[in-house]
């Protein structure tokens, strides 16, 4: 498996482990229909949750990583799978902050896909966790400079 | 009508760049098909049977003089000269070349267009009435609801990867044109006791293999609560939508099975935990969209025009044209002009590039450079002096756009069918063209008055069949297309699902039966003012069933 983040590839001792299976430790993997309301009583001892993509077309895990973030979750945030690299921004942009994919896809799909995709569109019409300011967010600011 | 900024110009134009490398990578192999398919589909694009299919976005149906001669030269230039109008508004190309779509999506954004999520499973292009600003029982012209609409769903990161297409209509009259009913979210715009302006919610209409109604489930969202309302819908839907199987993935069947309260509940916790100003449009930014879309200088004209009339009293083909075609526009002296798309005998919805020009022509000309598409299929000039009617008329019949027939028997929708798509299991457009050939003459079209028949090649629906005042449906039967009669279907505001009148009949017996069916309605009908739906709706089906027997069976049964 290979680990990207924003600024390419990076690596990561922390093995997450199946809710079932996280007696007391502090990194899980989440099936991709978890209710994240369920993780409020533990997610803050948690340093990272992975949430699966078993096909990059099932977008529940998007959802789940917003639903994380809204509810005040800080710790790292992973999308493991197979996402491909023209959802990269969208991940990043909902909360995720890694992306672990298969060797065989790092090599059919290069870091330089990756990082370009994360560039393709430069705005956004969503305010992202990411800190994205969203078109409409970036318009009233233009207009309260200009009053 | 909306202009681009610099941000909504740039999206469009990275969006192309981006399109461009992603065929490059498909080619390349980097992307597999099963990788490219949703990403080519979430610009439009698709396999059909003959060839690629292009769904061109019109964002509302709204389209100015420009846009409309750029579509006609794209049509002359990446494919066969015409161009086909669908029931959502957009403009289809049926033979475009997958090299040749990024410099056509790049042709487009030149006159701020493009095909963003005509397809694949996100939040489809958002329809509206195509009377939007011209009803006089409208509370609010429905666009830049529809426009923030556009804006918010573009490309969103969460709402890509739906478990399956998701459409929105907006309506702001009492009379319902967008069919609002029969969408995963219809939005209609009302006041409330307080004066305030807002959205009463419909989710979980659909039509399709399994067709719905929408249930409200907000009576009043006050104004600046649409995003992070619609954001808590998608969330729900996102999270919880059937993945299992695509027939039972859209909205309206997690809304059936969990049950209307139940959804309700869930949407509202979900609402509650949003935080809304991340979300929502601030009012400035709404009423800076609304700016665009402000009524064009009108005239002060009398309310009626001597030359209009002088017109109908010498011309009886104008005359017969003037009664059909034209809407009641809310400003005196005005008038919007449907233009049918649907000449007798011709594929419904399919215009040829010299009659985009013509009506592009027209609309800067006479129509405040305004054009609408209506979900019919037909476009209209929304905004007609009444004295310039005739003029328009005559350039009409040189362009054989001047066919007289809006919602009457012959304005017929229609899906491309098996002649075009490869999930059709009947062919739609033959059907309806024996059907216009044989109630061709006008005097009786107009006899028969306002009758809506929807026809679709499969149970995909694409062709509305359910909301048909007459729906027909095509099915395969042991290899012989096979044809489903539906009456009392409706779309509006008295939304309603057509019903079964009997067993499928043939191909070449759906002309008779329709011809049938219809001279039951006129020995039967209360009077002349009594349409067809409303016929159907004080009497039943009963009084139709036999017209779907063969001639000697109904001799017999006499």
């Amino acid at each position: 498996m290979k680990l990207l983040d924003r600024h390419g590839w990076t690596a990561s001792d922390v093995v997450p482990v199946p809710i079932e299976a996280l007696g007391d430790g502090d990194a899980v993997l989440l099936p991709n229909d978890y209710k994240a309301a369920d993780l409020l009583p533990l997610q803050s001892r948690l340093k990272l949750i992975a949430i699966a993509f078993p096909k990059f077309s099932d977008g529940r895990g998007f959802s789940i990583a917003k639903a994380l973030r809204a509810q005040g979750y800080e710790g790292v945030l992973r999308a493991t799978g197979a996402l491909i690299p023209d959802q990269f921004a969208f991940a990043l942009h909902v909360g995720f902050d890694q992306i672990e994919i298969s060797d065989e896809q790092a090599e059919r799909q290069p870091v330089e896909q990756w990082l370009g995709a994360l560039t393709a569109i430069h705005d956004s019409y969503q305010n992202g966790e990411d800190g994205t300011a969203s078109i409409l967010t970036r318009r009233r600011y233009a207009a309260e400079a200009a009053a | 009508m909306y202009r681009y900024d610099e941000f909504d110009e740039a999206v469009v134009r990275d969006r192309v760049t981006q399109f461009r490398a992603q065929v490059k990578r498909r080619l390349e192999g980097s992307l597999t098909e099963e990788e490219f398919t949703p990403l080519r589909l979430m610009n439009g694009l698709y396999l059909q049977l003959h060839a690629y299919m292009l769904r061109i976005a019109v964002p509302y149906g709204t389209l100015s003089g420009r846009q409309m001669r750029q579509l006609a030269m794209i049509a002359d230039k990446y494919d066969r000269g015409y161009g086909h109008f669908t029931t959502r508004q957009n403009l289809q190309l049926n033979w475009p070349k997958l090299a040749d779509v990024p410099d056509l999506l790049s042709d487009l954004a030149d006159v701020e267009m493009h095909c963003i999520q005509t397809s694949g499973n996100c939040i489809r292009n958002v329809t509206a009435d195509h009377f939007a600003g011209v009803a006089a029982d409208e509370v609010e012209d429905p666009r830049p609801t529809a426009e923030l609409i556009r804006q918010w769903s573009t490309l969103h990161p969460e709402f890509s990867f739906l478990p399956r297409k998701f459409k929105i209509a907006v309506t702001g009259a009492a009379r319902d044109r967008a069919a609002v009913a029969v969408h995963d979210i219809g939005l209609r715009l009302v006041r409330n006791d307080g004066g305030e302006i807002g959205y009463k919610v419909l989710v979980g209409g659909g039509l399709g293999r399994t067709p719905m109604i929408g249930k409200v489930i907000r009576e009043f969202l006050p104004r600046d609560e649409l995003l992070a309302f619609l954001e808590a819908i998608m969330r729900v839907y996102n999270l919880s939508g059937r993945r299992d199987n695509k027939y039972k993935a859209r909205i309206k069947i997690l809304v059936h099975e969990i049950g209307t309260d139940a959804f309700i509940a869930w949407v509202e916790e979900e609402y509650a935990k949003l935080d809304g100003p991340s979300v929502n449009a601030d009012p400035a930014e709404l009423a800076r969209i609304a700016a665009y879309f402000a009524p064009p200088a009108y005239e002060t004209l009398p309310a009626v025009s001597e030359s209009f009339e002088a017109a109908k009293a010498r011309d009886p083909d104008f005359a017969r044209f003037a009664a059909t075609n034209l809407f009641p526009h809310k400003v005196p002296g005005y008038t919007a002009i449907t233009v049918s798309v649907k000449p007798i005998g011709a594929p419904p919805g399919d215009a040829t590039s010299d009659q985009m020009r013509v009506l592009a022509d027209l609309a800067e000309r006479y129509s405040a450079d305004e054009l609408r598409i209506t979900h019919v299929q037909n476009v209209v000039l929304p905004h007609v002096r009444l004295d310039d009617v005739p003029a328009v008329w005559a350039a009409l019949v040189e362009a054989g756009l001047e066919t007289p027939n809006a919602g009457l028997i012959t304005d017929i929708i229609a899906c491309p069918g098996m002649d075009y798509c490869k999930l059709a299991t009947a062919r739609s457009i033959p059907i309806a063209q024996e059907i216009a050939k044989r109630f061709a003459d006008v005097e009786r079209q107009a006899l028969i008055g306002e009758l809506g028949i929807k026809i679709s090649g499969c149970i995909n629906a694409c062709g509305h069949h359910h909301v048909g005042a007459i729906g027909i449906l095509g099915l395969d039967k042991a290899g012989v297309e096979n044809y489903q009669i539906t009456l009392g279907g409706d779309p509006g505001e008295q939304a309603a699902l057509g019903q079964r009148l009997g067993p499928g009949i043939d191909a070449d017996a759906v002309p008779e039966a329709i011809e049938r069916i219809v001279d039951t309605y006129l020995e039967i009908r209360a009077d002349p003012g009594e349409a067809f739906i409303d016929t159907v709706r004080r009497v039943g089906l009963d009084p139709f069933k036999p017209a779907l027997q063969p001639t000697e069976a109904r001799l017999e049964a006499a």
